[in-house]
């Protein structure tokens, strides 16, 4: 395995022009999401999903100071989790970890089972209805192998998209974060950046300048996986129950 | 082009919630003050894909054909040849149904085998593949030898195995709806495996008293009557369980609206399949075939409609994003740095 490579998302310098969207559909051939207005301020691409790999969210709030508007811009992506809920509850091994510690679909394998949709505590990936099988962000996995950054970082104009070895973007981040911070931004934060947390650490993590839900991000997601020994002990049980049950009958009911 | 999990019309602002301090009942009050946003109200995780009838159907099944071999085996052990034969003929059935609603359920059915080409303990689906892929055969032999009569001893041997596996399959598929981020199920993990097992128990007896002759059916009988009991008992707690849920109730999605009322039929056809089962082991033999055909019926229905509900109602937990950020703002307040008034 090589370097784990990432994204870091600051959204303190996001302007919202959906370069990101454009080149990402571009690049990976991803087809249309549809074309209907949303009334979501700027946002009428909506939310993640099989044929939304990067996903702009706009925000519109009242500023403290006079009548203006503060206008949160931010741009998401499947997070690449270190410990990741749809590879692992993937039953055909389709879903897999690369090189680069990135989470891919392999499209030859997935039969469409749809386990990983609401195995995923983001709502990143999705089924497509005209292949029936499951689609998310590659992290430009072709692209990495021969070198060159993922089509979004690429594209992005104000580098609110940055893409590197994990470890270095961590850094980095901390830094701005601080200087966000002592420059009296209060609001801004880290998110998935910290490999203790439920996820075990994004591999695409973000600089929020809110509560991760005003995104539409989960405050304190945790991969459902950490409770499955405990959920296949409750099972184990049950089914024993269910088995002595048997023999309880079988025995006492014997003629 | 659209794709599952994404509505078209989000309302139109972004919705900022309050919950008042105090509210209507004593329990509500033990709620923490949790503030709630979201972004204009989408949800946060996707709703499941499975479709219906599929996937409920299949949750009810495996339950019905795995609890079904355990009958035929203890009816078996015991001597009731008639109840033995409809139990594992009903098993046999019943699986092969679940297998047409689970191929059926795929986005590229063609590509069913490829759930054969690893075995994964992280996952439930890996695991219930490779169950069925186990139970069906021998459900399948121990179902044809008994009415064939052929290798009986062969039979013998695959009643065994089939009631073995048989537990597994009816309970693994607790595991596999838990083990997701739909809150409504997750939270349940520690009551949801014997939710279905006494749901299976329950089916498969009520199914042997629908079928059999009640001469011949005390074994149907006993199995119905502690499934059915499993059944309300586990359910009880799995709703008690998700409404203490700091911040948020996860038990409302089970009882609000037309879940709710397919929920509550659901117990009140167990509680009367459970009193008519009573009734009919207290006239042993004697009772009149009517009994024991209603209260089976009740079983078998009131089965279905709570893994159908229970469906439903993670189905509503996903869609709404209240369900999963507030228990998960609830269980933060420490980790999370303070927000300042935005500039």
């Amino acid at each position: 395995m090589t370097e784990r490579m990432g994204f870091f998302t600051d959204t303190s310098i996001c302007i919202g022009c959906k370069a990101c969207e454009v080149a990402c559909k571009t690049w990976n051939e991803v087809p249309d999401d549809g074309f209907a207005l949303s009334g979501m301020s700027y946002d009428n691409t909506v939310g993640l999903g099989a044929s939304t790999w990067r996903h702009v969210a706009f925000i519109e709030q009242p500023s403290a100071v006079g009548d203006s508007v503060r206008w949160l811009m931010s741009s998401d992506v499947c997070k690449h989790c270190t410990e990741s809920a749809c590879l692992d509850v993937c039953p055909t091994g389709a879903l897999f970890r690369t090189e680069f510690g990135t989470v891919v679909v392999q499209d030859d394998v997935c039969n469409g089972c749809g386990y990983c949709v609401p195995a995923c505590p983001f709502g990143v990936i999705a089924r497509r209805e005209e292949d029936g099988q499951a689609h998310k962000c590659t992290l430009c996995y072709d692209r990495l192998s021969t070198g060159m950054e993922p089509a979004c970082a690429k594209a992005c104009p104000t580098d609110s998209i940055q893409f590197g070895p994990l470890d270095e973007l961590r850094e980095r981040a901390q830094l701005r974060v601080s200087d966000l911070q002592e420059a009296g931004q209060d609001g801004a934060r880290l998110y998935l950046d910290d490999p203790a947390d439920g996820i075990g650490g994004g591999g695409a993590f973000f600089l929020l300048l809110d509560e991760p839900e005003v995104y539409g991000l989960p405050p304190d997601p945790v991969v459902t996986t950490r409770d499955l020994p405990s959920m296949w002990r409750h099972v184990g049980l049950a089914a024993a129950g269910l088995a002595a049950t048997a023999v309880a009958i079988g025995l006492g009911r014997r003629r | 082009m659209t794709e599952t999990g994404t509505q078209p019309t989000p309302p139109p602002a972004p919705e900022r919630r309050r919950r008042r301090r105090g509210g209507r009942s004593a329990e509500q009050a033990m709620v923490p003050d949790v503030e709630f946003t979201s972004y204009y109200g989408r949800p946060v995780i996707k709703e499941p894909v499975w479709k219906e009838p599929d996937v409920p159907a299949y949750l009810f099944l495996g339950g019905l054909a795995g609890a079904s071999s355990v009958l035929a085996a203890a009816a078996q052990l015991s001597g009731h040849r008639e109840l033995a034969r409809v139990s594992k003929v009903a098993a046999l059935g019943a699986i092969s149904l679940s297998g047409v609603a689970l191929v059926h359920d795929l986005g590229r059915p063609t590509r069913f085998l490829n759930m054969l080409r690893v075995f994964k303990p992280s996952s439930p689906m890996s695991v219930g593949s490779w169950l069925l892929a186990a139970y069906g055969p021998v459900a399948g032999a121990a179902a044809l030898s008994d009415v064939t009569g052929i290798l009986p001893s062969a039979g013998a041997a695959a009643t065994a195995g089939a009631s073995l596996l048989g537990p597994a399959i009816a309970t693994y598929t607790a595991a596999l709806i838990c083990d997701t981020a739909v809150p409504a199920w997750h939270e349940g993990y520690r009551q949801m495996p014997y939710v279905f097992a006494g749901s299976a128990a329950s089916a498969a007896g009520g199914l042997g008293l629908l079928l059999t002759r009640p001469a011949d059916a005390a074994p149907a009988r006993d199995l119905a009557f502690l499934g059915a009991a499993v059944e309300l008992a586990a359910k009880r707690q799995l709703i008690s369980h998700l409404a203490a849920t700091p911040g948020q109730s996860l038990a409302e999605p089970y009882e609000e609206g037309r879940t709710g009322t397919v929920l509550r039929t659901a117990e009140a056809l167990t509680a009367a399949g459970l009193a008519g089962t009573l009734l009919a082991t207290a006239l042993r033999g004697r009772s009149v075939r009517a009994v024991s055909v209603l209260s089976g019926t009740a079983l078998v229905a009131a089965s279905a409609l709570t893994r159908y509900g229970i469906f439903k109602a993670g189905q509503t937990s996903a869609r709404d994003p209240k369900y999963v950020i507030r228990p998960q703002r609830a269980r933060t307040p420490r980790r999370r740095r303070p927000t300042g008034p935005p500039p």
